[in-house]
C-alpha cells in the first residue's frame, strides 16, 4: 500500500494541513519518528453510573512510529506509558489509581502496545491493531490513528480507540464505573 | 402475633430489632475494617458494600420506626426500679436517633466527598447524593462526625445489650426473653 494514504496532497485538499506541510515531499513522510512526552499527550476518559465520569492523562510516556514508505501496512508503533504518571487532578484518585487495585505501578511500571498492524482506513486515517500489555496481562487492541499534519520533521497524529479494563485486572468499581476506557491521544513524533 | 400489644413484641418488632442490630454491629466492623485494608482494591469494594448497607439500615430503620409508632410499646416489668424505668426509654430514644443519624451522616458524607463516586447500593440502582456543597473540608468535617457517631452509637449499643444480659441473668425477667419470641413474653422466669 502506497504512503499516499498519508499524502500530502489529499490532505492539503482537506484543509487538513497548514501550507507549510503541503511543502514537504511524500517520501519524506517515511522514516523512524520518536515519541516524547513533550508536545503530546495520552488522555483518558471512564464514564460513571449516573452520568459524569472520570478523566485523566499520563504525563511520561514514549514511543517510535516507524512509517514504511513502500507498504504502510508494514509500519510500526511502538509506545510504553509509565503508570505512575497518572494524574487525574485529584491527588487521592491519582493515588489510588496507582494502587494494588488500577496500575499497581509498585509491581507493573510499564503499559506498553506494539503494533502488529496497520490497516488503512481512509485518505488520512488507518487503523492499528497490537499487543497491549498491562500488569502481566497483554490482549489484542486496535486503535484508530489519523494524520493530524507534517512539518519538517515532525509528524502528528491523532489516535483514539476504546479498551475493556477488565482485560487487565483493573476492572476495580465495576459498574459504578464503565469497564470501558476511552483513550484520546495525539503523538508528534520527530524523524530521527 | 405480628402486631406488639402491652405485654410482648410482636414478630414484626421482634425481626425488625435483630435484623438492624446486626446490621449495625457488622457495619461497625466493615467501616472499621474498611479504612484499615492494605490492598485499596479490596477497601473500594468493601467501602462500596459497607454504602449498600447503610442505606439498607436507613431504609430499615425508617420501617421500624413506622412501625413503633403504630403500635403499643410492651410495659417493663413490675419489678423493674424507678431509675432504669427512666434511663431506658432514653437509651432506647438515644438507639433511634443513632439509627437514623448513623447511616444519614454516612449518606452525606459521600454527597459532599469531592471523589463524587455514585451511590449504587447492591449494585441494583442509583442512590442519588444529598444536594448538599462538594469541598474536601466538608468531607473531612463529615468523615470525623460519622467516625465519631459510629463509635458513640456502638458505645450505645454496648450498653444495651449489658442491660439485656443483666435482666435475662442477674434480674431474671423476660425483658430479653420477650425480644427472642412473643411466647416468652408471659412467661414468668423463675429463679434457680
Amino acid at each position: 500500500m502506497s504512503l499516499r494514504v498519508l499524502g500530502v496532497a489529499a490532505l492539503v485538499a482537506f484543509g487538513l494541513v497548514d501550507s507549510t506541510a503541503s511543502a514537504v515531499a511524500l517520501s519524506d513522510a517515511a522514516g523512524r519518528y520518536a515519541i516524547s512526552s513533550s508536545g503530546s499527550s495520552i488522555r483518558f476518559a471512564i464514564g460513571k453510573i449516573g452520568g459524569g465520569g472520570l478523566a485523566g492523562a499520563f504525563g511520561q510516556f514514549k514511543g517510535t512510529i516507524r512509517i514504511d514508505g513502500g507498504d504502510i501496512g508494514r509500519s510500526k508503533v511502538d509506545i510504553t506509558i509509565f503508570p505512575d504518571s497518572v494524574g487525574t487532578g485529584q491527588g487521592r484518585i491519582d493515588a489510588f489509581l496507582k494502587s494494588d487495585a488500577v496500575f499497581d505501578v509498585a509491581n507493573s511500571s510499564q503499559i506498553t502496545f506494539r503494533s502488529t498492524s496497520v490497516q488503512r482506513t481512509g485518505e488520512n486515517s488507518a487503523v492499528i491493531t497490537g499487543q497491549l500489555t498491562a500488569r502481566g496481562h497483554t490482549n489484542t487492541e486496535k486503535f484508530t490513528a489519523e494524520l493530524q499534519g507534517m512539518k519538517g520533521g515532525q509528524i502528528r497524529f491523532h489516535v483514539s480507540g476504546k479498551v475493556f479494563r477488565s482485560r487487565y485486572q483493573m476492572d476495580v468499581g465495576t459498574p459504578i464505573y464503565s469497564n470501558i476506557v476511552a483513550f484520546d491521544m495525539e503523538f508528534s513524533g520527530r524523524r530521527g | 402475633m405480628l402486631r406488639n400489644t402491652n405485654t410482648r413484641y410482636g414478630w414484626a418488632a421482634i425481626v425488625l430489632h435483630w435484623l438492624i442490630g446486626l446490621i449495625f454491629i457488622g457495619q461497625f466492623v466493615l467501616g472499621w475494617t474498611m479504612v484499615r485494608m492494605t490492598s485499596q482494591r479490596t477497601a473500594f469494594a468493601l467501602i462500596q458494600l459497607h454504602k449498600s448497607f447503610g442505606f439498607l439500615l436507613l431504609g430499615l430503620v425508617l420501617v421500624r420506626i413506622g412501625w413503633r409508632l403504630a403500635n403499643p410499646r410492651p410495659e417493663l416489668p413490675g419489678e423493674v426500679g424507678p431509675v432504669e424505668r427512666r434511663a431506658a426509654p432514653a437509651v432506647h430514644f438515644l438507639l433511634y436517633v443513632a439509627q437514623l443519624v448513623v447511616p444519614l451522616s454516612g449518606w452525606v458524607l459521600v454527597s459532599v466527598s469531592v471523589l463524587e463516586i455514585p451511590s449504587v447500593p447492591f449494585n441494583l440502582f442509583v442512590m442519588p447524593h444529598l444536594p448538599l456543597g462538594i469541598s474536601e473540608q466538608a468531607e473531612n468535617l463529615w468523615i470525623f462526625g460519622h467516625k465519631w457517631l459510629a463509635y458513640a452509637a456502638i458505645a450505645l449499643v454496648v450498653l444495651h445489650i449489658l442491660a439485656a444480659f443483666r435482666h435475662h441473668f442477674w434480674q431474671r425477667d423476660v425483658v430479653l426473653a420477650r425480644m427472642i419470641s412473643p411466647f416468652f413474653a408471659s412467661r414468668t422466669r423463675k429463679p434457680e
